[in-house]
């Protein structure tokens, strides 16, 4: 019998990168749970919309790629894109929204760059971004009105027909300003005491939204624990956030308080699922810490002075521009040498 | 009126005058000595001086590319050397001029010892000097320092010198890179 | 307690060294026989200084390195020289090499040894050269020869001796047992490096996972000054630049060693074979080897002869040849493949480990690079693997190495934790390979640009003194010619007509002429391939031109032969035999070239017939 002939190591570590991917899937649970019970069926419908969208966009562009289909999609990255998302449209967002983002997620944003890490920019953010853009009425109106399952929500059926229609706004009754939406824009003429007697923001911080980061943030933490992501990005991301906040907008009669700034958008889910994407951010632990500060910082400018309520998708885009200048500066220091080298040689022009 | 223009001139004049010292005391300062370029592309060039390229030696042939000749008439350096010249001078890479030979193993000449006549003659043709020998006495060759050009081959009256391909050793290996079996399937099915 | 310091990086891989702990070292015994092979240390190989069907003793020099850096190789036993020849070595090519073989005729009988009890009577360099000549190289894994790194530059002052005992690579556990059951011999030999060093401060590093070792290294090392660091079991800490971080804090510089920062690491196997060559006088003829993996039924480590097969080691500790999938010598992190079991075990091979597939299974294909950064988080030497993966993969080797490439210790931590399993470490050793070789050629050609130029000059200088020999001597002529005028005339004019006009255009017709017969000689083997005077079999009608050309060329070369062969008979010469040989050569040759060009015409006169026929 021949003897098996490889290079070293020949001993290997299990964890596959599809087994990486599973686990940020199983990590995304507990918020989506969250979702469900706080806002209906809507994220539930989209996550498993969206995943069917991505896995078959995948496949159709690795096919006309020429590509082994089966083992990239075994690797789980597209179903992640899918499920991320799932987990950020409006709950009541028309199916052809929906569609539309993971397609440009997938095809325009992964494939065309040369598919599995090669894409610059985040996938899931570039789809959410482009309809953000284009269909602004389907993406801040669809927002569901927070309240328990099993109370006040419309029932599955209902829902499902809604985001089936593929109607624009869905029906009023259901649907509500997301907590950021509301402050931002009554806390102009009004203070604040007054915006928070609005029902969207509930008893506590932000009804339904703070157990939903709650969520997001022990399934980061698990994935934080199981070394699958460092630290780094998702600490300084929140830090960049509240410092920004502490800094410019301590007054809550003028500007959206720190406590919604953390708990009531898609922080958490940016900070843990989105802004750690490996492909997209930087690389070294020096980048990653200004790579995520710089995203809660541009978050907070754009929440705070921009047009949009919500930002995590147009920070992690930019930032995701500024990756290759970040990773020219803060490569890591080699054993033996005194200063670590920056970037690389040129091609030397004759 | 005519003193704003009068200064003017002068400025410019004045302007005009440092300049141009700056710039005749630069080109002595720094002159650059002969033609950087061919060095550059003699550099690249394997050094074998087998005149395979049609020159006689291998400066002469970078001088005519320099001179804008073609960069794939050389055989010993074959496509490594054709790609390192289409970077300096920022061409497109040619396939290696079949009339000029094809590209093999590195070899060196061994001159079979007892055969030998001790003539002279593969000695005037090595152009690097790397026979050794005496007339009427065995010559031998300098293995490392053979540029394996066979410019000795043909002029020997007795034919006692044969190109030797250099095996490799255990000292002369290297690790290849691996061999990437789905992403190789993919560029060929890719590029079908 | 000793301080201790982190490196960055490491991993904790599953240990198994359970496996070949479970009983003491065994003698290997004798095998059938033995090979040697000349090269087992870094630097030049050794030359054979036996000869074939000599009776060697055991413990005799069978080869020695005379010019350069190197060490003897010795008889592991006594018998007598079967052969010297090409061999298959351990070497991660499969290659062979230049080896001894020995078939040993059972006495073991030992030339006299001369042991020295007192080694501080002797001279520094005497004791450095009895352990050359004892053929100690390092036996860690890279085989530098200790002498030589006894005795670092003189610049340079060893403050700390670290004794490497850390062995960190799964399923080894050879310095583990040495620890265990010669703890003396260890001490015994780090007193005699640290006598001929003088450092201030010798340190036995060993992991936390082998506290038997521990136990009996405190034991010996009682009432001395030695310190037994217990170090955390993480991979690579047995590496060289890691321990020394771990130990003193420090790193080596890129590019030096580690005397530059004023440390030496040596291995515990070196200090054994060291005591034993000192208090016993036993050159290096043997070592300890681990035989585990889960093919063999009774792994185990044995003190084995150098130059033992390594088939003969394995069936020793009952080898399954149904489950055997992969051999490796070496640890599973750093240890090379083999395709056959048939090489014999030299002064560094540490380990083997004949695994099953499920033991070490085949690895996954290569996904791509996700950039998650596990390598970098991992890597020991804090490089960024996948920048320099991408760099080695597409053949941009001058911005890998801008990225310290070669710092690289080829730990195989960036392949091992690398989620889309792509073989890093491969990678980057093709690329050293590669920078190497173009470096290598590199040099070359500089050099034969130097001696092209430095001929041209000569030439040119020849040249130069030829005209002015010539110019004196018609300077000369010229005055002779005011004295006689008519002899001077007829003087002048041989005189210019016998002078080459330019002796370097002679010269560049000479190439040109070279390349003419090139090109003749590539159209010829174009259509008779091979030089075979047979015609061709394509269908191409012949090249008669260039046949008739070779048979005239082949016709002048007999001609100048002939007429060389007639002066050498003349004058008596002594090539007169040479001669004649070389001109039989050459008529068989016009011969054979008058045969190729005559069917090469049949031929050519066939296919006319056949055309003008149809």
């Amino acid at each position: 019998m021949a003897l098996a002939q490889q290079s070293s190591p020949h001993a290997r570590n299990a964890r596959s990168t599809s087994q990486v991917m599973l686990w940020v899937i199983l990590a995304a649970l507990p918020g989506l749970l969250a979702q469900t019970l706080f806002f209906g069926w809507g994220n539930l419908i989209n996550v498993v919309w969206c995943v069917a969208v991505a896995l078959a966009a995948e496949a159709a562009i690795l096919k006309l790629r020429k590509r082994p289909v089966m083992f990239f999609l075994k690797d789980n990255t597209a179903a992640v894109t899918g499920l991320l998302l799932g987990l950020s449209l409006p709950q009541f967002a028309p199916w052809w929204v929906s569609a539309v983002a993971v397609i440009a997620a997938i095809v325009l944003a992964k494939q065309l760059y040369g598919g599995l890490g090669s894409n610059p920019f985040n996938p899931a953010m570039v789809g959410y971004a482009l309809v953000l853009i284009s269909f602004p009425v389907a993406m801040t109106t669809n927002w569901a009105q927070p309240g328990l399952l099993w109370e006040t929500a419309p029932g599955f059926g209902e829902t499902l027909g809604m985001i089936a229609s593929g109607q624009q706004t869905a029906v009023d009754a259901f649907t509500m300003a997301t907590p950021l939406d509301e402050y931002k824009h009554k806390i102009v003429s009004h203070t604040a005491t007054e915006v928070l007697a609005h029902p969207t923001f509930g008893e506590g911080i932000a009804r339904g939204w703070e157990w939903i980061n709650a969520a997001f943030l022990a399934g980061g933490l698990v994935l934080v624990g199981l070394k699958i992501i460092t630290w780094h990005i998702p600490v300084s991301m929140l830090a960049g956030l509240a410092l920004m906040s502490l800094a410019f907008g301590s007054n809550p009669d003028q500007y959206t308080p720190l406590s919604l700034h953390l708990l009531a958008g898609g922080t958490m889910l940016g900070a843990f699922f989105i802004a750690t994407d490996p492909v997209s951010s930087a690389s070294s632990h020096h980048g990653k810490l200004i790579y995520g500060a710089c995203i809660g910082a541009l978050t907070y400018l754009i929440r705070t002075w921009g047009a949009y309520p919500d930002a995590v998708a147009f920070s992690v885009l930019l930032m995701n521009f500024a990756v290759p200048f970040i990773d020219h500066y803060t490569p890591p220091r080699t054993y033996g040498h005194h200063k670590p080298r920056r970037g690389v040689p040129g091609k030397s022009q004759g | 009126m005519w003193m704003s223009i009068l200064i003017a001139v002068v400025v410019l004049l004045a302007l005009a005058v440092i300049f141009g010292g700056l710039l005749g005391y630069a080109a002595e300062r720094f002159r650059v000595e002969g033609n950087p370029l061919v060095d550059q592309i003699d550099s690249l060039l394997p050094q074998t001086q087998c005149g395979q390229c049609g020159f006689p030696g291998c400066r002469p042939y970078a001088e005519s590319i320099a001179n804008g000749d073609a960069i794939n008439k050389c055989p010993p350096g074959g496509e490594t050397t054709i790609k390192a010249l289409a970077d300096l001078l920022d061409v497109e890479p040619q396939p290696l001029d079949a009339e000029h030979g094809v590209e093999q193993a590195k070899r060196v000449a061994v001159i079979r010892e007892d055969e030998c006549i001790g003539c002279t003659k593969c000695i005037q043709a090595c152009p690097v000097d790397a026979i050794l020998g005496a007339a009427k006495h065995m010559h031998t060759v300098i293995e490392s320092e053979c540029t394996g050009c066979d410019l000795c081959v043909e002029p020997c009256p007795v034919d006692c010198i044969d190109m030797v391909t250099v095996e490799p050793d255990t000292r002369a290996w290297t690790w290849t890179p691996p061999k990437s079996g789905v992403i190789a399937t993919d560029r060929q099915g890719a590029s079908a | 307690m000793t301080q201790l310091w982190d490196f960055s990086g490491g991993i904790h891989p599953a240990g198994n060294k359970n496996l070949s702990t479970t009983h003491p070292i065994t003698k290997a015994g004798v095998p059938p026989m033995l090979v040697l092979p000349l090269q087992q240390h870094i630097g030049e190989p050794a030359e054979p200084c036996v000869a074939i069907g000599e009776r060697v003793l055991k413990g005799q020099k069978v080869a020695d390195v005379t010019g350069g850096m190197g060490v003897p190789v010795h008889a592991p036993t006594s018998g007598t020289i079967e052969s010297i020849s090409l061999q298959p070595v351990p070497h991660p090519s499969g290659m062979t090499d230049c080896c001894i073989t020995l078939r040993p005729d059972g006495q073991d009988e030992w030339i006299s040894l001369s042991p020295i009890a007192s080694y501080r009577e002797q001279d520094r360099e005497t004791v450095l050269d009895l352990i050359r000549e004892a053929g100690i190289s390092g036996m860690g894994g890279a085989g530098f020869p200790t002498n030589i790194k006894l005795r670092p530059p003189r610049d340079r002052k060893v403050n700390t001796l670290i004794l490497n005992g850390a062995e960190c690579e799964p399923y080894i556990t050879a310095d583990d047992m040495a620890m265990r059951e010669k703890a003396d011999e260890i001490l015994a030999g780090l007193r005699i490096m640290a006598w001929i060093l003088r450092p201030e401060r010798c340190v036995i590093a060993v992991e936390d996972n082998k506290p038997e070792a521990i136990e009996a290294l405190r034991k010996a090392a009682e009432g001395t000054q030695t310190e037994i660091a217990v170090i955390p079991t993480k991979y690579p800490s047995g590496g060289e630049k890691q321990l020394i971080q771990i130990l003193t804090g420090m790193e080596v510089p890129s590019g030096g060693i580690p005397a530059d920062i004023g440390v030496m690491c040596q291995n515990v196997g070196t200090a054994i074979a060291v005591s034993a060559a000192i208090f016993r006088g036993e050159p290096l003829i043997s070592r300890i080897t681990t035989v585990t993996g889960r093919a063999v039924t009774s792994p185990g480590n044995f003190e084995v002869l150098v130059g033992t097969p390594i088939d003969y080691v394995l069936s020793r500790a009952g080898l399954d040849n149904e489950t055997l999938h992969r051999l490796v010598l070496g640890g599973p992190m750093m240890g090379y493949t083999l395709e056959t079991p048939a090489v014999p075990v030299v002064k560094t091979t540490n380990c083997v480990i004949a695994a099953t597939e499920e033991e070490l299974p085949d690895p996954a294909p290569e996904q791509p690079c996700i950039r998650c950064g596990a390598c970098a988080e991992a890597c020991p030497m804090e490089l960024l693997p996948q920048q320099l993966f991408w760099y080695s993969k597409a053949g941009e080797y001058d911005k890998a190495e801008h990225l310290n490439l070669f710092d690289c210790i080829e730990c195989g931590i960036c392949s091992y934790v690398c989620p889309s399993s792509i073989p890093l470490v491969q990678y980057y050793r093709a690329a050293k390979g590669e920078i190497r070789v173009q470096q290598a050629e590199q040099l070359k050609a500089d050099r034969a640009r130097e001696r092209f130029e430095a001929r041209q000059a000569r030439l040119e200088r020849e040249q130069q003194e030829k005209e002015q020999r010539r110019k004196d001597r018609a300077k000369a002529a010229a005055e002779a010619q005011a004295r006689k005028q008519a002899e001077a005339e007829e003087a002048e004019k041989s005189d210019g007509a016998a002078q080459p006009a330019n002796d370097r255009a002679a010269k560049a017709a000479q190439v040109q002429e070279a390349l003419a017969r090139k090109k003749a000689k590539s159209g010829q083997s174009e259509t008779a391939p091979g030089k075979t005077p047979a015609a061709p079999e394509s269908e191409s009608p012949p090249d008669i031109d260039a046949l008739e050309k070779q048979l005239n060329q082949a016709v002048a070369k007999l001609n100048t032969m002939q007429s060389m062969l007639d002066d050498a008979k003349a004058e008596n010469a002594d090539n007169v035999e040479k001669l004649e040989r070389a001109v039989t050569k050459n008529h068989d040759r016009v011969l054979r070239a008058e045969e190729a060009l005559a069917e090469a015409q049949r031929t050519v006169n066939a296919t006319e017939a056949q055309t003008t026929d149809s």
